[in-house]
């Protein structure tokens, strides 16, 4: 049998192709990674780019012509012109790239973490856990916000715009690494006291390969549990910053900035600015989440 | 049980000294406050004098001793910003983000552990599944979106509820409250929803994943083997159970509620410290965002330490 | 008629693959007054049997088809409301761990009253004496105290003995009792036994005690039914099952029982359904290192070793308090020899073998191998060595292999770390020790979780004999394997020692079989050996109290089925 073959075989596989809801979210978010891969290809304009943006074109609703320029667009434009539908894709671009390094980030602090306090206990784990604990006594917007802050107190004024966007992947990143560390540590806990890790502690192997290539491999489907449910964290925590101001720039929208600019015009009619790119929004989270929900139960064996 | 306590406040004492370590060497690390304070007219010496005022000559050591001794009297320095005590301007904004925080508190552990408890017991009813489903929307939609939402919907749209500020409040002491007017109860409406949904919906699945937990683990079996009613397994036996896991998590998320105000302040215009907070930030505002983070890690501790005494209360294989 | 009669039980599992029939055509009745036994080995569904009578299936599991009657009274499809009325009132079950039956936050009265209020019509403070007499009754010291603490002041012995008093709150007519004491410790574990038979006795109630230990029906039961693999396969009274079993799978199941009054040379082998591969132990010896196995020197020189735990943490020195596991332990290993070591769990057996295997710091005390100082572990070059030389085949095959690797990764990690071969040469090397433990050539690309328990020990043996190594610790390497499968495994372990000449440590709790295995016998107690001895001396003339006690509690096997054949040594 090919691996591919043993993979669709597995029971794995079977729930998955038997959840409506899985294929479904997973679809969509596909769909959506995809369409933020290929936005140049996509999108009718680049908005980031000053020189195509023409103020004329502002406040246009979708579908329908502009007054001035008689040009149209699908999604309607925004105050100042941008074309709604290339906006959000670009925006979409920076809000999953944002997610996903950041969720990295997390992970790559977390899981190295976790498995060092997990596997040598004693101080190195008691000093590692208490700063977990002391960092999760605040919430992780309320974290990264300040490591923003202190981020933005560290860049000279001429480089914040160009460096906002790394500031908020560092944010969000140092913001959740606890929870990969705390889970990481529980099952690298369990998986320790295996007798398979006696046998190779026996054999005489080091730290080091009993780490990587003895427990690594068995924590690895919490792992991925957390992760996607950090990743829809992590794209709303990107909103939630751009949405106060405190992330993304506005020559540089995400979908937070986006939404921003949007409820300004909230009470004047023109809904569209605010509705796409919230709906978008809204899209994506709920399907990394449904799919992260999904992954939970089945890749718990308690529950089948 | 006595040691347990005394560890647990050891414990709490320790991260308010790290605390304070975060946000001592923010004063000290960025920016310069002789920078923020003095205009641009301004000679060497005002620069010395201002800074053996502020006792900045002095090593990193002795200035933190000093930074926590005078926190702890209630003094957090001049906002660079507004030029006024950072104590007073927070003591102005602490009431209406507390009583938000505290309906939003009450809404979401009330209704969560209700629904919770609903959805675990009732695992294949339609009605639970949607309420299931609706969670997950209520996880995945950032809470600044359902504040717009309900705006939109109970402002714009249909005028009932005002869509920012406290409306009318009543001063007692050094108080404000809007809790005695009607203005200021409509106004709460919205905001705390807003904070609270969220919340909620976390309480009640964990609450209901708990559940189904408990309800897997031999001492159910057995009891219903001895014949107990499906009532007295559920409310007696199970909730209890539940309850010891679901109390620290719950403890953690209504703590967090006085963070999270920041985005609902900002959503309603509510005067509050969270609103507050973000100004700081874009301002770089040191002495705000510092105290802002001790008052808050003040109130996570306290939580904490009611927290570790409310499980002492149930667990009894705590008390030996 | 019976009090509980179940007649043709089929109990379905619907799974994605396939329709799981757990119970097949399953007819058996209980008595007043008798404790009929259901034996099986792991997956025969003889739990599953429980849990339909008490209606208690985990979903998906459902009744296909068949009755179940108490007092001439249907029992089988009863919805959840006239089940609830029959259980606890008329029919109990007692839980195989009593760590987890009981609801850790509630007291024992609570648990107590609450169960015979709900079951008997009676008012508070009859319910309250009930309570007091039930723990009375059931022998646990000092009632009244007892009556307001939580489960987890008790002990595993006392806490099954309150479960046993909870599942009589009802007087009910038909207790089911799933492996009641398998969990716990031998001593222990007679003591519930004759509880409950006296319970039986006393009150007429009907009990089927589910287990897959002999010897507990032997001990325990008037009746007896065997089933394999979802179906009864022999019933009838429970002497004459285990004198004349007229079954192939009773006979080779009761012949499978080590016995520990004679010593055989070759554990009898199952011979009806479950696999039974060739060995090829004695391929091995050709390439096998030969080691002078006279010479007068002993091979493990183990003195006053000593292991403690902390018990209670504390930052000051004086509030820390110390459990003392392993307390001064002295012992040599000739080599070529096997020596036993038994105890109860707790009694640091354990421990001493992994100071041993140097996965433990010692707390004082040495261990010498073939001269070397072992025992610390900061020499890297008498480590290195070392780490060839002794190998371990763990209790739990489930969790000695990692479940993430392939068979061949497995069994080639300690050639590979060890650079014995060339990299070419590996794969032929995994290939011939797979082989030698019976796996064929398919077993080295699959992984661990596609085996049985048995078939994955062998992998752990296959990997324990990878570096050649000269001594073996095997830490209960049967316990949690079912009969059948014990009895290849021991044979395994016996031909090692015999064609290769190793010198092993053999840890168990079961008497019989390390009476099978040993040279030689140290029992341990608390941390410290009371008695070592030649294992002949040990079993027909004990001297220290203990080991007389442990002895008297083996079962009796004295009247059971004998293979015709089996040879006496």
């Amino acid at each position: 049998m090919s691996v591919f073959h043993r993979f669709w075989d597995s029971d794995f596989a079977w729930d998955f192709r038997h959840s409506p809801v899985a294929v479904v979210s997973f679809l969509v978010a596909l769909l959506l990674v995809l369409s933020a891969l290929f936005a140049p290809l996509i999108a009718t304009i680049n908005p980031f780019e000053p020189g195509n943006l023409n103020l004329m074109n502002g406040f246009t609703a979708p579908g329908t012509q502009n007054a001035f320029t008689g040009e149209s667009f699908i999604l309607g434009t925004d105050d100042q012109g941008r074309d709604v539908y290339s906006t959000i894709l670009y925006g979409m671009r920076i809000s999953l790239f944002v997610g996903f390094a950041a969720v990295a980030l997390g992970m790559l602090i977390g899981v190295t973490l976790g498995l060092v306090a997990g596997y040598f206990g004693g101080w190195t784990d008691a000093i590692i856990m208490r700063i977990a604990d002391v960092q999760l006594t605040f919430p992780s917007i309320l974290v990264a916000m300040l490591i923003f802050g202190v981020a933005k107190g560290f860049t000279p004024v001429e480089y914040r715009d160009q460096l906002a966007i790394w500031v908020l992947i560092l944010s969000i990143g140092l913001s959740d690494w606890v929870q990969f560390a705390r889970v990481v540590r529980g099952a690298t806990l369990v998986e320790k006291q295996k007798e398979y890790v006696q046998a190779a502690r026996l054999i005489g192997r080091g730290a080091m390969p009993i780490l990587v290539r003895h427990i690594l491999p068995n924590v690895l489907s919490p792992v991925l549990v957390i992760a996607t449910i950090s990743l829809a964290l992590a794209i709303i925590a990107e909103a939630t910053l751009s949405f106060l101001g405190v992330g993304a720039p506005s020559t540089q929208p995400s979908l937070g900035t986006l939404i921003r600019i949007g409820q300004n015009y909230l009470f004047s009619g023109e809904w569209w600015i605010l509705f796409f790119p919230s709906a978008t929004l809204l899209a994506l989270a709920l399907s990394v989440n449904l799919l992260g929900d999904w992954l939970r139960d089945a890749l718990n064996p308690k529950l089948k | 049980m006595l040691s347990y306590i005394f560890r647990r406040i050891l414990q709490s004492i320790l991260v308010l000294l790290v605390v304070g370590l975060v946000a001592f060497a923010m004063f000290t690390f960025i920016g310069d406050p002789i920078d923020n304070m003095l205009g641009q007219e301004r000679t060497q010496d005002d620069i010395d004098r201002l800074r053996g005022e502020l006792g900045l000559d002095q090593p990193f050591v002795v200035q933190y001793v000093k930074f926590i001794l005078s926190a702890l009297q209630g003094n957090f320095g001049v906002s660079y910003e507004q030029g006024r005590p950072v104590a007073q301007i927070l003591a102005e904004r602490a009431p209406a983000t507390l009583e938000l925080a505290a309906v939003s508190a009450v809404f979401a552990l009330s209704l969560g552990v209700v629904l919770g408890v609903y959805t675990a017991i009732r695992r294949k009813g339609f009605v639970a599944n949607l309420v299931l489903t609706l969670s997950l929307i209520g996880v995945s939609l950032p809470t600044f979106l359902i504040g717009i939402l309900l705006i939109y919907l109970f402002s714009v749209q249909l005028d009932w509820l005002p869509s920012f500020g406290r409306g009318e409040t009543v001063a007692l002491g050094g108080w404000t409250t809007g809790f005695l007017t009607s203005s200021g109860l409509t106004a709460l409406i919205l905001p705390s929803i807003t904070l609270g949904l969220y919340q909620m919906t976390l309480i009640m699945r964990l609450v209901r994943s708990e559940m189904m937990e408990v309800m897997r683990q031999d001492y159910i079996r057995f009891a219903r083997a001895r014949g107990l009613p499906e009532r007295v397994i559920t409310f007696r036996h199970a909730l209890k159970n539940t309850m010891v896991p679901v109390i620290t998590v719950t403890g953690l998320q209504l703590g967090s509620l006085i963070a999270f105000a920041i985005i609902t302040e900002t959503v309603f215009q509510w005067p509050g410290m969270g609103l507050l907070f973000i100004n700081a930030i874009q301002f770089v505002d040191i002495p705000v965002m510092a105290a802002y983070l001790m008052l808050i890690s003040v109130m996570f501790v306290g939580i904490n330490l009611i927290v570790d005494l409310l499980y002492v209360a149930i667990d009894p294989r705590l008390r030996t | 008629m019976g009090l509980l009669d179940i007649t043709d039980l089929t109990v379905e599992f619907p799974t994605r693959r396939r329709l799981f029939v757990a119970v097949d055509g399953v007819s058996l009745d209980v008595q007043p007054g008798e404790i009929h036994g259901l034996v099986g080995e792991s997956g025969a569904g003889k739990s599953t049997v429980g849990a339909a009578v008490m209606g208690l299936l985990d979903p998906p599991g459902r009744i296909a088809s068949g009755n179940i009657t108490f007092k001439n009274q249907q029992v089988s499809g009863l919805d959840d409301e006239a089940m609830r009325a029959l259980r606890g009132r008329k029919i109990s079950m007692i839980f195989q761990d009593p760590l987890t039956s009981l609801n850790p936050l509630l007291t024992i009265r609570e648990q107590l009253t609450e169960t015979i209020r709900v079951n008997l019509d009676v008012s508070a403070e009859d319910a309250d004496k009930r309570a007091r007499d039930l723990l009375d009754r059931v022998g646990i010291p000092d009632p009244d105290t007892r009556l307001d603490q939580y489960p987890h002041q008790f002990s595993g012995g006392m806490r099954q003995r309150v479960v046993i008093a909870l599942a009589l709150c009802s007087e009910p007519d038909v207790i089911i009792a799933d492996e009641p004491t398998t969990a716990l410790d031998v001593a222990i574990q007679a003591q519930i036994l004759d509880l409950i038979r006296d319970l039986v006795d006393e009150r007429r109630v009907g009990v089927i005690l589910i287990t897959h230990d002999m010897g507990v029906i032997a001990d325990t039961t008037d009746r007896v039914t065997v089933m394999y693999r979802g179906k009864v396969v022999e019933t009838g009274p429970t002497a004459k099952i285990l004198s004349t079993p007229e079954h192939a799978y009773t006979q080779s199941l009761i012949a499978a029982v080590p016995r520990p009054h004679k010593k055989v040379h070759r554990f009898p082998r199952i011979n009806y359904g479950g696999d039974d591969p060739d060995f090829a132990i004695e391929d091995l010896s050709r390439n096998w290192p030969q080691y002078d196995n006279v010479s007068g020197d002993p091979l493990l020189q183990v003195r006053d070793l000593t292991k403690r735990f902390v018990e209670k943490r504390s930052i000051l020195p004086w509030g820390r308090r110390y459990f003392t596991a392993v307390d001064q332990v002295s012992f040599d290993i000739m080599p070529g020899e096997v020596l036993g070591l038994v105890g109860e769990s707790g009694s640091g057996k354990s421990t001493v073998a992994r100071m041993i295997a140097g996965l433990y710091k010692v707390d004082g005390g040495t261990v010498e191998f073939d001269g070397d100082l072992v025992s610390d572990l900061s020499n890297r070059e008498v480590q290195r060595a070392y780490r060839q030389e002794i190998q371990m085949i763990f209790q739990d095959p489930f969790s000695s292999l990692n479940p993430r690797m392939r068979v061949d990764q497995i069994v080639a990690e300690p050639i590979r770390h060890h650079r014995l071969l060339p990299t070419v040469d590996i794969p032929v090397r995994v290939a011939e020790l797979l082989d030698q433990v019976g796996l064929g050539a398919e077993a080295r690309q699959k992984y661990p979780h596609e085996f049985s328990g048995g078939q994955r020990q062998r992998i752990a043996i296959a990997r324990a004999l990878a570096t050649q190594p000269r001594f073996l610790i095997c830490d209960e390497p049967t316990s949690a394997l079912d009969v059948s499968i014990q009895a290849q495994i021991l044979n395994i372990l016996k031909d090692l020692q015999e064609h290769l000449g190793l010198t092993i440590l053999f840890i168990s709790h079961a008497l019989p079989v390390v009476r099978q295995m040993c040279d030689r016998v140290a029992v341990m107690q608390r941390g410290k050996i009371v008695e070592l001895e030649d294992s002949e001396t040990l079993f027909t003339s004990p001297s220290h109290d203990y080991t007389k006690e442990l002895l008297s509690l083996t079962p009796r096997t004295e009247n059971m089925y004998e293979r015709p054949g089996s040879e006496p040594k």
